[in-house]
């Protein structure tokens, strides 16, 4: 593994599962925060929804976009909400 | 106590968990599936939920509901998976002293459960498509907080 690179934990949820067609999924990448990941994500993906109508949690918290992202993490990209 | 049910959800149980001595008020939210949204007609829907930040973040409002009303027990269940017209989608409970605190407190609780927890709900319609509520290229992500003011009875 080269200098930067980690392997994360990706969950998927409601319309982000449906597009990525996973639950979840063990990746490898170089982003240092959670914008670069979807940005890396974005790119092979095309998920309908901008960054601009998500959240993101880390580790089963909410968290900034700019927030660092470390090996094994836990992130999820969060799907506007409709509960209730 | 905050907990995500995969089978129906038994309100006159949840009751019985607020029997206290000290409460002079009880007050429940109950949020049932309707047949229509949007000008469609909804035939299911199916809500999902991101278990483990939904207990975080609905902790979070317990303690924010603790903090700014003078409440005993709050209690919140929210259903996933599939559900039929009429059924129970979230049940909110709040008990206090008197029923000024009771009322705000319900309020506020069932508006941050709606606005910030990870849940999703897929709409299927008469007319065979289906939809993610709120997803749609033309609404805006809600904030916390946004909802928390008294709005339209419709919603």
């Amino acid at each position: 593994m080269k200098p930067g690179s980690k392997t994360i934990h990706i969950q998927y949820y409601a319309l982000m599962r449906e597009e990525r067609g996973l639950s979840n999924e063990s990746y490898n990448t170089d982003a240092q925060d959670a914008q670069q990941l979807f940005a890396e994500l974005n790119q092979q993906f095309r998920f309908s929804l901008p960054p601009e109508r998500l959240r993101v949690s880390i580790n089963d918290q909410f968290e900034n976009w700019n927030s660092a992202i470390n090996e094994n993490d836990r992130i999820v990209f969060i799907p506007p909400v409709a509960g209730g | 106590m905050f907990s995500i049910s995969e089978t129906s959800i038994d309100a006159t149980k949840l009751k019985e968990n607020f029997s206290n001595s000290h409460a002079g008020a009880f007050v429940s939210f109950e949020g049932w599936v309707r047949d229509h949204n949007e000008g469609k007609e909804v035939l299911t829907l199916e809500y999902e939920a991101y278990d483990q930040l939904c207990n975080n973040e609905a902790q979070a409002i317990f303690a924010e509901v603790r903090e700014k009303f003078g409440v005993i027990e709050v209690c919140c269940v929210h259903r996933t998976g599939a559900l039929k017209i009429g059924e129970l989608a979230v049940w909110v409970g709040v008990s206090s002293a008197h029923r000024g605190d009771a009322f705000a407190a319900c309020r506020y609780l069932i508006d941050e459960i709606k606005s910030r927890l990870p849940i999703w709900k897929k709409e299927t319609y008469l007319n065979g498509t289906t939809g993610w509520v709120n997803c749609q290229t033309h609404c805006a992500h809600t904030q916390p907080h946004q909802e928390a003011s008294p709005a339209p009875l419709h919603r």
